[in-house]
């Protein structure tokens, strides 16, 4: 279809595109319903085995369907697969459709590339677990949902996957069930992402009625894009629909992708085996905001406003999340509100309006953050599931590869040249300073921080002593194969990535902004905010990059003064402004416990009231209108008694009648009714004449 | 197959016939004849399915007798898009319930006997056309239900069968009476569904409404609507497992199902007037209501009760709206609640037939005792929430998208039971399922084969609606379209010229 305004879309279809996500589904159901007994009779490896060569062959299928679209005209880089009709109801068509263009391509790359390499970490990391299967249906499962999410050809479809991910996300975080913190950590991530599809849902409900107005009511993407400017006038609640709507989505995205004020659930998620960390809380599940947004870019051009909450979230979203990273003593804590905090950058970036350079760091971030992640469990793994890094240190000597893969992680995610999360961060950084200077100070600050927190887990755990007990000192060993060779894959992501997306200020391309420019092309006439023409201005380009680094370099010199050298003491700062600071940092500024109060106990509260109403209010009408019905019907029957002499008789026998009939039911002997039953049905039901 | 409405009824009719016949201490033989008279029913039901004409709004099957002619009274039976969907849902769950009755021990001749009776009262509410004849079979139904909750049901089951009964029959007096009224007010003197529908343009809107609230209050004490709900969390609670299924499956759908088969053809001036308050904003109450009394259960049964009068809120939210999406997910909505709200009780039956005991804070980490229990309870579990994949999201959403259209506030209202919903089920597996064992209960039986086959063809149903609605909502779609356009279209002008 073409809205009147639009041009031609030429689309290209495949019927190969349904099986990226359905591979993954096959292996999914298969190790759900047999994969128990397969473990049995074959052992781990053929569970693992089959549940990596599902994304592994949909990887494969990624490569191809991305060389195909290479090889069409920019303007024509779009490939559909439409399965079958899903929901038509009047003018709502929604279908099981997918649509691979140059977005869902890097998507789909991410996803089953890091995808797979986390399925071959599993199978080491999960060497000891008798319910691997359960694990791998789950995992494979969740690459299926993710798939979906960004493969979908329409907003229900991404909803489909946006809500599944968050299903396999709840059960993979409580994938130790028998721990009730595991269990209730995942019921929170599920909840509280609830409250974000909430808004998600109204956001589209409100899009899909404002177009049907003008009569192009529709959830495809590539028809909204087209027929979206029909909407550009129209009024809600004193602002434009457009802002309504897209705020509605950002609550969608604040959800999912752990922002101010939903990410409450993201630390709790750390609950989950390891690799669950990497995959879905840190490379895929978690972006799905950013490329919710990105893919949605024509509607949230046209809301600037949405752009500056966007913004504003992300970038305070980024400090914060900093802030609490610095005194933070649990390795995957520490990592988890690191990635909160890089959330926040990516926000940065598609709030501005440059959702290539939000996607880009999306990428990147995928690299470092899941080279993290699994070295992190690669330590866990050695350390007999310690997860404290007071514990650790020393660990380098140990654990070699996992030490030399998790240092270029850190140093990608610190934000040193040349490595991937410079080139990413530095393009965000750079049009969040051409929008809006305050914000680009923010999330400047924030990188200092980042630089010092991670490198002050990286002296923490690998260099000085060795803090931990003799017993596991003693078993201290490098990880397997399984879990170092996806490590060395990842850390030369994370040098290289970032060669994706040189800047013309560095002599490159960008070649991954001109590949998303087909998909953001729609933006151009969009108005709203622009971001573009700043790039003249080089000076002030290479001194922020300068400046950036520096200052990177200086969080990076504190953490080794502190907890490499130790020449100066921690325990000193923490003890700044009487210690009070740093135990509210420490204590997450307490967010958590607020909630409890406000929203769970309130919402219980509420429920025990209604419920207590419920019992003692309507039914208490109801059974008080039974006692008044009794009481009457004695007093008649008093009136009866005293009253009119003569039915005295009739009385005593309706009731001893009655009272016999009581006494049957109570004796179960029922025939007797049946009986009367039947024979009053049947003298109604064959009556012909009467 | 010209009468193959009237054999779906008939034919547990005469089960129940041949189980009376039956020697009292033959169990078996009585539990597998009993199931015997309700194959033919399913078998039928998947006959009609295959045979629906999906492009028509009419009333298909349809067979006429005349009955008791001298007060115009006659046998119609017929289905159209709106019944079809429950025939088929009560000829799957008739079946389905006798085989989860299987373990019933107490006075079993008695209990088989009234259940096919039941099935074949059920069956004759949906697909008969005379009002009189509908009437009758809603009585009908009554009965076996009073007794089959007032004597195998649990400790307060007398309280529980009488509250229902008298409940249902104060119903009952009101939709007589406007029965009556609808009767005495044509000439001559019908009972016809379809002449009274055709006739609908000459009832005053002042006649039309008095008709609407006495059916509406029949109904909704059914359906069941805020206020008059309380009947069914104690009816729940007490009554057996396949007749607690029954109840949600089947019976509650006899409340909407009867608004939008008399109430909306027949008073379309009344709908219009009445929609809002009595069907939108009593469904949004109901939707949340019953969601955050249902978080406040420590009983299982209770809290899937109060989750029923939650989910049967969207059902009168999408009536309400008026828009395909809104109708047609309401429609389906009744079907899947159906299923859905049937595994859930079936679930709860399995924990309750080892243990002897619903409450949620006396188990503990059945997940790792039970795991294929765990796996099916995960599936109903996450489609009563509404996820994506399953059959409930699509018509919770197609009423939500529908309600968007007619208000606002009141979808905003409504789409917090999302959350709310997320909240109580997943907070009660997590007390059930998760956590660590339960030592009293750490080598609890896993679901049997029976219990299974009882739960299978439910989940799988569950599962193909998620991805394929249209299998339902092409039956449904053509009559709604046309219902709509009747309520939209009813003008007041042609009913006051012929109005006394």
């Amino acid at each position: 279809m073409t809205a009147a305004h639009g041009h031609e879309i030429v689309t290209h279809t495949s019927n190969l595109l349904r099986w990226i996500p359905l591979l993954p589904l096959i292996g999914a159901a298969i190790n759900f319903l047999v994969g128990s007994r397969i473990q049995r009779k074959m052992g781990r490896g053929a569970v693992a085995g089959l549940a990596t060569a599902m994304p592994a062959m949909s990887f494969v299928l990624v490569v191809m369907s991305f060389l195909q679209l290479k090889g069409y005209p920019t303007d024509e880089r779009i490939i559909i697969d439409h399965v079958w009709k899903w929901i038509h109801i009047g003018t709502l068509n929604a279908d099981i459709a997918f649509q691979f263009d140059p977005l869902s391509a890097v998507m789909c790359l991410v996803i089953t590339g890091i995808g797979s390499l986390i399925h071959v970490y599993s199978h080491g990391y999960m060497d000891d677990e008798p319910a691997a299967w359960r694990f791998f249906a789950l995992l494979n499962l969740f690459m299926f949902a993710m798939l979906c999410l960004v493969l979908g050809d329409n907003l229900l479809m991404m909803f489909l996957g946006w809500e599944g991910v968050g299903l396999c996300s709840w059960g993979l975080i409580g994938f130790w069930f028998s721990e009730m913190a595991n269990a209730r950590a995942g019921n929170k991530a599920f909840i509280v992402n609830r409250v974000g599809d909430f808004g998600f849902t109204l956001g589209v409900f409100l899009l899909f009625w404002t177009l049907d107005s003008h009569g192009a009511g529709t959830v495809v993407f590539r028809e909204l894009a087209n027929s979206v400017h029909l909407i550009a006038n129209d009024q809600l609640w004193g602002t434009t629909v457009a802002t309504v709507v897209t705020l509605f989505l950002f609550v969608g995205a604040t959800g999912k992708s752990a922002q101010i004020p939903l990410y409450v659930w993201l630390p709790d998620a750390m609950a989950g085996p390891t690799p669950v960390s990497a995959l879905i809380h840190a490379a895929t599940m978690v972006t799905a905001g950013v490329y919710m947004i990105a893919r949605m870019n024509f509607l949230f051009d046209m809301a600037p406003f949405t752009g500056q909450v966007i913004t504003t979230i992300g970038a305070l979203t980024a400090f914060f999340a900093a802030t609490i990273g610095l005194a933070q003593n649990d390795i995957k804590k520490v990592l988890a509100y690191s990635t909160v905090s890089q959330l926040g950058y990516m926000f940065i970036g598609v709030g501005v309006g440059a959702y290539a350079a939000g996607v880009f760091h999306l990428v990147t971030h995928a690299f470092f953050k899941a080279c993290l992640f699994l070295g992190s469990g690669s330590i866990i793994h050695a350390m007999h599931h310690e997860q404290d890094m007071r514990n650790m240190g020393g660990l380098k000597n140990y654990m070699p590869r996992t030490y030399w893969t998790f240092l270029i992680a850190t140093i990608a995610i610190a934000g040193i040249p040349p490595l991937a999360g410079f080139f990413s961060k530095d393009e965000i950084l750079w049009k969040a300073f051409n929008y809006n200077p305050a914000i680009w100070a923010v999330g400047f600050a924030a990188a200092g921080m980042t630089a010092f927190y991670m490198f002050r887990l990286v002296f923490m755990t690998f260099f000085g002593e060795c803090r931990a007990d003799h017993h596991t000192v003693e078993h201290l060993h490098e990880s397997s194969g399984f879990m170092t060779w996806p490590l060395v894959i990842l850390a030369v992501g994370s040098v290289f990535a970032g060669f994706l997306g040189v800047p013309a200020a560095l002599g490159g391309s960008n070649m991954f902004e001109q590949w998303l420019e087909p998909v953001m092309a729609h933006s151009a006439h969009g108005g709203g905010h622009d971001v573009h023409g700043g790039h003249h201005n080089l000076t002030l380009e290479y001194g922020l990059m300068a400046g950036s680094v520096l200052f990177a370099m200086c969080g990076i010199f504190l953490a080794h003064l502190m907890y490499n050298r130790k020449s100066i003491n921690p325990d000193g700062i923490a003890q700044i402004a009487g210690g009070r600071l740093h135990t509210l940092i420490y204590n997450k500024y307490y967010i958590d416990e607020i909630y409890q109060v406000v929203w769970v106990d309130g919402s219980l509260g509420l429920a025990k009231m209604l419920s207590w109403f419920d019992k003692n209010v309507v039914d208490g009408i109801v059974n008080g209108a039974a006692s008044v019905t009794k009481l009457v019907s004695f007093i008649n029957g008093r009136i009866d008694l005293h009253v009119v002499d003569g039915l005295v008789n009739k009385t005593a026998s309706l009731v001893h009648g009655v009272g016999g009939a009581v006494r049957r039911i109570q004796t179960g002997s029922i025939n007797a009714y049946l009986y009367v039953i039947v024979i009053v049905v049947t003298a109604v039901l064959f009556a012909r004449t009467w | 197959m010209e009468n193959i409405l009237t054999y779906m009824t008939f034919i547990p009719l005469l089960g129940m016939f041949a189980v009376l016949a039956l020697p009292r201490d033959n169990y078996n033989l009585i539990r597998w004849t009993a199931l015997g008279f309700t194959i033919p029913g399913l078998i039928m039901a998947i006959w009609l399915y295959a045979n629906f004409d999906r492009t028509t709004a009419g009333m298909q099957f349809m067979v006429r007798y005349e009955w008791i002619p001298r007060y115009n009274i006659q046998y119609i039976m017929g289905i159209d898009g709106l019944s079809v969907t429950m025939v088929l849902l009560t000829g799957l769950l008739c079946p389905i319930c006798l085989l989860a009755s299987f373990n019933i021990e107490k006075a079993v001749k008695g209990y088989f006997a009234l259940f096919l009776l039941l099935n074949a009262g059920m069956m004759g509410v949906f697909c008969s056309l005379d009002f009189f004849l509908f009437y009758i079979f809603w009585e009908v139904m009554l009965l076996p239900m009073y007794f089959l909750i007032g004597i195998w049901g649990g400790p307060r089951r007398e309280y529980a069968a009488i509250k229902f009964f008298l409940y249902t029959l104060l119903g009952s007096v009101l939709m007589l009476i406007a029965m009556l009224a609808l009767y005495f007010h044509n000439d001559p003197h019908t009972f016809d569904m379809l002449v009274l529908m055709e006739q609908s343009g000459t009832y005053s809107r002042v006649f039309q409404t008095w008709a609407w609230i006495g059916l509406f209050i029949g109904f909704a004490i059914k359906i069941p609507a805020f206020p008059f709900h309380t009947w069914l969390p104690d009816a729940h609670v007490e009554a057996p497992t396949a007749i607690s299924v029954i109840l949600a499956g089947v019976l509650l759908k006899m409340g909407t199902y009867g608004i939008l088969r008399l109430c909306y053809p027949v008073l379309p001036l009344a709908t219009q007037d009445m929609a809002f308050w009595a069907l939108a904003v009593l469904g949004t109450w109901n939707i949340v209501y019953g969601a955050l009394c249902a978080m406040a259960q420590t009983d299982m049964k209770k809290l899937v009760a109060y989750s029923s009068i939650s989910h049967m809120g969207y059902v009168m939210l999408g009536m309400a709206t008026l828009t395909p999406q809104g109708i047609n997910g309401a429609i389906l909505q009744m079907f899947n609640h159906g299923t859905v709200t049937a595994m859930l009780f079936l679930l709860v039956g399995v924990v309750y037939d080892r243990a002897h005991h619903r409450d949620i804070n006396g188990f503990g980490g059945l997940a790792s005792v039970m795991p294929t229990y765990t796996g099916i309870m995960a599936i109903a579990f996450f489609a009563a929430m509404g996820l994506p994949g399953l059959s409930a999201f699509i018509s919770e959403v197609l009423v939500l998208i529908g309600a968007w259209q007619y208000s606002k506030p009141l979808t905003i209202i409504a789409a917090t039971a999302v959350i709310l919903t997320a909240g109580y089920m997943l907070w009660m597996l997590q007390r059930v399922w998760l956590g660590p064992v339960n030592e009293k209960y750490a080598d609890m039986e896993d679901v049997t084969t029976r219990e299974l086959v009882t739960l299978i063809p439910l989940a799988i149903i569950v599962m193909i609606l998620g991805v394929y609605p249209h299998a339902v909502l092409d039956l449904i779609n053509p009559t709604l379209l046309a219902l709509n356009e009747t309520v939209l279209n009813a003008t007041p002008a042609v009913a006051q010229l012929v109005a006394p």
